[in-house]
């Protein structure tokens, strides 16, 4: 195989790739002059060819999905997502902040292909530099003739529009995103219709994240030959992978999709900490679940990764965990995250996230019981599109590190239940609830005369 | 008795309403502007007031209700002012298994606030947050002036909440 020639990345060391004037005397905006040439159906036959998927995290294929649009529609939308929240991703905003011009020639000949003329780009506000960068990019761009009426010549006009988001991980679904952008509080929307038949404000809408619109240029200029020389079968092109957590360096590296955990680990973040080995890892936000050590040697790409019994790829960032750290905490986390995230509209995952949370923060404060683990399977198994009870993906990815964790550490989370127990957690009423008893409501059995309940029992 | 004539006062100034009004023509929909406009007034006021929101609601012709909705379902727009410099300290997975919620609970200790709370002279207010996306920092920190810390230990957030202090970095 052929040496792998990064292009995403190819100006972040270059000092002042984010300038118009070093993006162009690189060839900068070439493809968008290519792009404005051809016919918009041509540009989206060409995407369709690349198989190049969406990087946001559903990998569903870009192409495709831009020929979903009524034909004969009077107006278009564009949204960017740029909201990135999924936690362990920061790819979005180096990809900005680094290399502007780049994200705004794709923006400008996506937009041409399926006959946007304003794009919105979605940024969570967190990202405070890039919305900065951004907003002078884009005055650059448009000074120079690649925005604005007419661009070209080619008759086309095209606007493009920061919006800051105010800090909700849901406003990254795309739905809510949408809603967001309206002015209203980020709730899904039940879906069909979906966003390209009906999207923002009632016009048919294209949503795409910033890291799949960053390749369009190249596909152009390149050919969707090139692009599907990188990569395995149906993970085409190149990816940005985020590697943090337990790693001596944290780190953003573009590579061919298919890499595994292991390589990651060695080749690009100077291996595990201290030393120390890796025990699980989160494949592509904590939404996609967990592996454990044994399978770090699976090719993180969008089919292999489901071998594992992970959700999927993703946001394709990963997360080492060390082998000092109780896969409890892990969960902790994510069950956290998760309750903090819910937006609230459908009760399954209202009251199930925060179901999980209760009863992971009791069970890592010493009153687990062995139950509680069955308990967490079927609020899993329950909530979620998959079982279809929720709007969105998001109790989805609340339920995959539960499954994955039951699945792969159960030994080691009934262990953890076992020898974390602190007496005081259970009250005597309760056990005797629990035992069947009838409760001796006015004498109580003193606290310690029996053994806790949950290490009585095997 | 007050005279009819006399104009009712207003919170936000004409240069404010002027900037919330420059983004209408930007979207096909002046409800749009919700967010926008919450933005401009939280950068004037450093939170957003019942009256503020009153008065965006005017600008958009929309119901104040509608303007409180959306504000309250982000973690955004504090109703009471908040300190010179804003800071969150991230919990998220990759900085959490890094020590972020003990870095949270210490600089919380530091600088006697609950998460959320701002420092009794007014210059600092200290949150924890989800995921901030600079997780090459992990365990990291963000100002609202666009700083970012990390990778953060005790020693760490000392040298952040001093610098911090200091008040927010002078625009470029
Ligand atoms: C809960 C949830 C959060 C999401 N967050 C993001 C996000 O932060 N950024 C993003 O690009 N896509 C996110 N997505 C995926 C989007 O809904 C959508 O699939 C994506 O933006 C489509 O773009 P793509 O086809 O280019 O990947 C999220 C989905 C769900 C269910
Ligand atoms: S699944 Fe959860 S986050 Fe998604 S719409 Fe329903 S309540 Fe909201
Ligand atoms: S997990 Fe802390 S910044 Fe991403």
């Amino acid at each position: 195989m052929a040496k792998f020639e990064p292009v995403l990345t190819r100006l972040w060391d270059v000092p002042d790739g984010h300038t118009l004037k070093v993006y162009e005397a690189r060839g900068g905006y070439q493809a968008a002059r290519k792009a404005l040439k051809m016919t918009p159906e041509a540009v989206v036959q060409v995407v369709k060819d690349s198989e190049l998927r969406g990087r946001g995290g559903a990998g569903f294929p870009t192409g495709l999905k831009w020929t979903f649009l009524p034909k004969g529609r009077k107006e278009t939308f564009m949204c960017v997502n740029g909201d990135e929240s999924e936690p362990a991703t920061f790819n979005n905003r180096i990809l900005i902040e680094k290399d502007p011009h780049q994200f705004i020639e794709g923006i400008a000949i996506s937009c041409f292909a399926t006959q946007a003329r304003v794009a919105y780009v979605y940024l969570r506000f967190e990202y405070i530099n890039a919305f900065r960068i951004m907003e002078k990019a884009i005055a650059e761009a448009r000074a120079a003739g690649h925005l604005g009426k007419n661009i070209y010549g080619s008759g086309f006009d095209l606007e493009i529009y920061c919006h800051r988001g105010a800090g909700a991980y849901i406003c990254g679904e795309e739905t809510g995103l949408i809603e967001s952008l309206e002015g209203k509080r980020g709730w899904p929307r039940i879906k069909p219709p979906f966003p390209a038949i009906e999207g923002a404000f009632r016009k048919p809408t294209v949503v795409n994240n910033v890291e799949t619109l960053c390749c369009v240029p190249h596909i152009v200029e390149r050919g969707a030959d090139w692009f599907k020389s990188i990569g395995p079968p149906k993970s085409y092109g190149p990816k940005l992978y985020t590697v943090s957590g337990h790693v001596e360096k944290q780190v953003c590296v573009e590579l061919p999709m298919g890499v595994t955990t292991n390589e990651l680990v060695r080749e690009h973040c100077g291996g595990v900490w201290k030393g120390r080995q890796g025990k699980a890892a989160v494949p592509g936000g904590i939404s996609m679940g967990l592996l454990s050590a044994a399978e770090f040697d699976v090719p993180l790409d969008f089919e292999a990764i489901r071998t594992t019994g992970c959700l999927g790829l993703g946001t394709a960032a990963v997360t080492i965990i060390d082998d000092q750290t109780p896969i409890v905490d892990v969960l902790y986390n994510t069950a956290r995250f998760f309750a903090h995230e819910s937006c609230g509209q459908c009760t399954p995952c209202r009251e199930g996230t925060g179901w999980m949370y209760k009863t992971i923060k009791r069970i890592k404060a010493g009153g687990g019981r062995l139950e509680d683990l069955d308990v967490f399977a079927n609020i899993a198994d329950n909530l979620g599109i998959s079982p279809g009870t929720t709007i969105c993906g998001l109790a989805d990815g609340a339920a995959w590190p539960f499954k994955n964790a039951l699945a792969k550490f159960r030994p080691e989370l009934e262990d953890y239940i076992r020898t974390h127990q602190s007496a005081a957690k259970v009250t005597p009423l309760q056990e005797q609830v629990t035992r069947g008893e009838r409760p001796a409501l006015f004498d109580p059995p003193p606290a310690g005369a029996r053994p806790a309940l949950t290490t009585t029992r095997k | 008795m007050a005279s009819a004539t006399t104009a009712e006062p207003r919170m936000l100034s004409e240069t404010i309403q002027e900037k919330i009004r420059a983004y209408f023509p930007r979207y096909p929909d002046k409800r749009a502007v919700c967010l926008p406009a919450l933005h401009i007034v939280h950068e004037h006021f450093r939170c957003v007031p019942l009256q503020a929101m009153a008065e965006i609601a005017e600008l958009l012709e929309i119901a104040p209700a509608d303007v409180h909705d959306t504000m309250s379902f982000y973690g955004f727009f504090p109703q009471a002012p908040i300190g010179d410099v804003r800071v969150w300290i991230c919990r998220s997975i990759s900085c959490a298994i890094r020590g972020g919620d003990e870095m949270v609970d210490y600089a919380c200790q530091k600088m006697r606030v609950a998460p959320g709370g701002t420092t009794i002279d007014g210059k600092l207010t200290v949150e924890f947050a989800e995921c901030l996306g600079i997780c090459d920092h992990a365990p990291a920190a963000l100002a609202d002036d666009g700083r970012i810390f990390g990778p953060l230990d005790k020693a760490g957030v000392d040298a952040m909440l001093n610098e911090l202090q200091r008040g927010p970095k002078p625009a470029e």
